[in-house]
């Protein structure tokens, strides 16, 4: 069974993106709009990694991982932060809410998968 | 790459929404909103179409998308208060924006020193910070590869022989959702090593924290790769853990003490050790709200949306049209069949009529639009024109909501920007004249949409001087489009406007020009159906008003015979019908007569005639005369020989299918399979004019 992996993003190009990077390396994508969705779709799925987007409507990146990390059976899945700014506050920022990681928009396939593999137990 | 080039599309549809999210967000500031998530959403915007472009390489926009996103940030962050002048910067700057994103998507190369001023106006508000100046990955314009390692130069070529690692995870790696194991298979791939596990701080099993984290390692790796590759693998848990990496062959250092998981402050720690402990607790201020109530109203009111292809709507519709015919044929069958209008098979058809009604009711509401994409492009329009013209102008618009067909809104969008410049560039004085005549300085241009019996009504209207009616006059008789000596009404006047050659380029400048006239304004009004009209008066200033269909798929006609030949008039045309008789119509010169209605006279226009159906004038007496509303509210009463009845009729473009005739506007498919004519009365009316009266004053004969 291949592995889930959850993107959490309100562009589409982006979403697009991930899927399309994601799915030829193999891995089944879920995809929420914004943070506030993702938790939604969090009740009903078990991924193996999740990638944020910082920048969201009605719930943010951060507000997302806080969420993810707060409770739930999904407490310790590995979460990659998708962010333009490579900006070490951001990082930090990132960091303390709880991602296990980053990658930097925009984003070369390779790496992005690269970057997943090195999360997905 | 085929998925990349469907992205693209994606990202550039994308980029259509949010441009228009930031121009209605910046415009809501404008106007006094400082709801944070309306500047958010302006950041947003912008912050996406940056994040978009840098995917696609397209420096040009990466880069001033970033500019315009620095100065957003500083207002989100409440650095900059978004004063008026601020807001018109940035509304410039996202017409900018918008030309930018339009370029790239046709594969233009964009004239920098276009977006010169802006940018330095943009500098001007948001000086770049000095973190920025660094040349950050995504702000340097060579392709998407981006090293994920922010130490990645810290590490020279290194000895070829191997490194030892050690590595003390913390209790916040593993929370974090890090996972050891994984740190350690990456490391493998790098070339053979043996791995010690230290245990000896593992407690006893009551002492013993489940989440805690007791182990580490030390990991021998010979590989030929530099430190930084090794380094690369521990980015993510650099802070959350204790990692020393020296070359094999030094002197083995002692590995990091085992930590106590809580509190292990190693004494080999890299200096970014005490900032992630800092920031280990979450910021209070930054905390975004999670999860609460009214967030699930949101959810609850947040329309759900879903996009279409249009040739699938476009399909339905067309099947539905079929339908609706089907329907009408089978409706005609039974009454051959000489069913009783009780029996349950006619009981049974008046149902599937109702249904069939409101399939296609709901089927053309999904090609509804509200006209705000109309509207909302014509802000700009109007700031890119009172620019160029010198003059202040507002822009009031009202009923964006207002429903209609796509296809119209489309069609609308040149007509409009047309109306909208003349408005400001004809319809509005200078500031002075307006100051002078005790006007505001700041001119008004009023869009109005409306829902009015069964059409939309568009109203451009402004508060300036009005139409200058001699002037117009003298004009037309200038360009040989009116005897000097033609007695003509204000209202007349006004609509000279609409002839075809009046405006020439002498009197358009370069605004309201681009070679088009209030000809070409009205016949595109006239080929979707609708009419135009002018109200104006001297000093007050003038408006115009478009009545347009809401659908151009279906149509609510009287079916009629004419000489034979069965039409169609669309029922919004007629006011009443009449029973001629032989003492109220009345001859006059050659062929025209006039039938009396109540106390007025009102043209008959012989519908077989103007139509070349036949020559002599029918006799008034064995026909019905409709009495039909033109544009500009003129009436005429039409003859015709005959009513059949009124019903709803799919209209079939006859231009597409055949070609142009002048007086028809379409043709449909009736009950019994044969196609019939749907008339254009505007284009029959005007038609009998110009053949009866001033052959000078003669209209377009479109349809």
């Amino acid at each position: 069974m291949s592995k889930v992996v959850l993107t959490v993003d309100d562009s589409r190009t982006m979403r697009d993106m991930l899927k399309a990077a994601l799915s030829s390396a193999g891995y089944s994508v879920v995809q929420a709009e914004d943070g506030m969705h993702g938790l939604e779709v969090l009740a009903g799925v078990r991924p193996d990694v999740i990638i944020t987007d910082i920048n969201m409507p009605r719930l943010d990146g951060f507000g997302f991982i806080e969420g993810v990390r707060k409770e739930g059976p999904n407490r310790a899945v590995p979460i990659l932060v998708l962010s333009t700014e490579s900006h070490i506050e951001k990082k930090n920022r990132a960091r303390s809410a709880g991602a296990t990681g980053w990658i930097i928009k925009p984003f070369d396939p390779v790496k992005l998968v690269d970057a997943v593999r090195r999360v997905a137990a | 790459m085929d998925t990349m080039a469907a992205i693209k599309q994606t990202f550039f549809q994308e980029c259509e929404d949010q441009l228009v999210e930031l121009e209605t967000g910046l415009l809501a500031i404008e106007k006094g909103d400082h709801d944070p998530e309306t500047v958010n959403a302006v950041f947003r915007a912008v912050h996406s179409i940056k994040g978009g472009a840098g995917a696609f390489n397209l420096g040009d926009l990466v880069h001033f998308a970033h500019i315009f996103e620095s100065a957003m940030e500083l207002v989100r962050t409440g650095k900059l208060m978004p004063t008026v002048p601020v807001v018109k910067t940035m509304l410039r700057a996202a017409d900018v924006l918008a030309d930018l994103v339009r370029e790239a998507r046709d594969g233009k190369r964009y004239d920098p020193s276009r977006s010169a001023v802006i940018t330095a106006e943009l500098t001007a508000l948001a000086p770049p910070p000095a973190v920025e100046a660094e040349p950050f990955a995504d702000f340097d314009f060579t392709p998407v590869m981006v090293d994920l390692s922010d130490f990645a130069d810290l590490g020279g070529p290194a000895a070829p022989t191997g490194f030892r690692i050690g590595f003390t995870p913390r209790a916040d790696l593993y929370a974090k959702g890090n996972e050891t194991a994984i740190l350690l298979r990456e490391v493998e791939r790098l070339g053979a090593t043996v791995v010690t596990c230290d245990t000896s701080a593992v407690p006893l099993i009551d002492a013993l924290d489940p989440e805690g984290a007791y182990l580490s390692w030390t990991v021998e790796l010979d590989t030929d790769r530099d430190e930084a590759a090794v380094r690369e693998i521990f980015d993510f848990v650099e802070w959350d853990s204790t990692l020393t990496i020296e070359p094999l062959g030094a002197p083995a250092a002692h590995p990091a003490t085992p930590p106590d998981a809580e509190d292990g402050d190693p004494p080999v720690a890299p200096p970014t050790v005490a900032s992630s402990r800092e920031s280990g607790t979450p910021v209070p201020e930054a905390a975004p709200t999670p999860a609460a109530g009214s967030d699930k109203a949101t959810v609850a009111t947040a329309q759900a949306t879903i996009r279409v292809d249009l040739d699938r709507v476009d399909r339905l519709i067309d099947l539905v049209g079929e339908l609706v015919i089907n329907q009408a044929m089978l409706a005609e069958r039974v009454t051959e069949a000489g069913l009783a209008r009780v029996s349950a098979v006619a009981t049974g058809l008046d149902e599937l009529e109702q249904l069939t009604r409101e399939i296609q009711d709901s089927v053309m509401a999904i090609r509804a639009q509200p006209v705000k994409s109309v509207f909302q492009r014509m802000p700009r329009l109007v700031r890119e024109v009172a620019a160029q013209v010198g003059k202040s102008v507002r822009l009031v618009t009202e009923g964006e909501a207002t429903e209609v067909d796509k296809t119209v809104i489309e069609r609308l969008s040149d007509p409009l920007t047309h109306m909208i410049r003349n408005a400001i560039d004809h319809g509005l004085e200078s500031p002075e004249a307006r100051l002078a005549s005790g006007k505001a300085e700041e001119g008004l241009v009023r869009l109005t949409a409306l829902h009015r019996s069964g059409r939309i009504v568009i109203e451009v209207a402004d508060d300036g001087a009005g139409i200058n009616r001699p002037r117009v006059r003298q004009i037309a008789v200038d360009r040989g489009l009116l005897s000097p000596d033609a007695k003509l009404s204000d209202e007349e006047i006004d609509n000279l406007i609409f002839l075809p050659g009046f405006s020439t380029a002498k009197m358009v400048s370069d605004i309201s020009g681009r070679g088009v006239g209030m000809d070409v304004v009205k016949r595109s009004i006239q080929a979707l159906g609708g009419r135009i009209t002018i109200a104006s008066r001297p000093g007050q200033g003038s408006s115009f008003t478009m009545s347009l269909p809401l659908t151009l798929a279906v149509l609510d006609g009287m079916v009629v015979t004419v000489a034979g030949q069965t039409l169609v008039i669309p029922l919004t045309a007629i006011v009443e019908t009449l029973l001629p008789r032989a003492s109220t119509v009345h001859s006059f010169g050659g062929s025209a007569r006039v039938i009396g209605v109540r106390d007025s006279f009102i043209p008959l226009v012989d519908v077989g005639q103007v139509l070349e159906y036949r020559h002599e004038a029918a006799d008034p007496k064995s026909g019905i005369a409709l009495l039909v509303e033109a544009e500009g509210g003129t009436r005429s009463a039409l003859l015709v020989d005959a009513i059949q009845g009124q019903r709803q009729v799919v209209i079939k473009s006859l231009e597409a299918n055949y070609g142009r005739v002048p007086g028809i506007a379409a043709a449909t498919i009736l009950g019994d399979g044969r196609v019939a004519l749907i008339l254009d009365v505007d284009a029959v009316v005007s038609g009998s004019r110009t053949d009866q009266t001033t052959p000078d004053f003669s209209f377009a004969l479109a349809g």
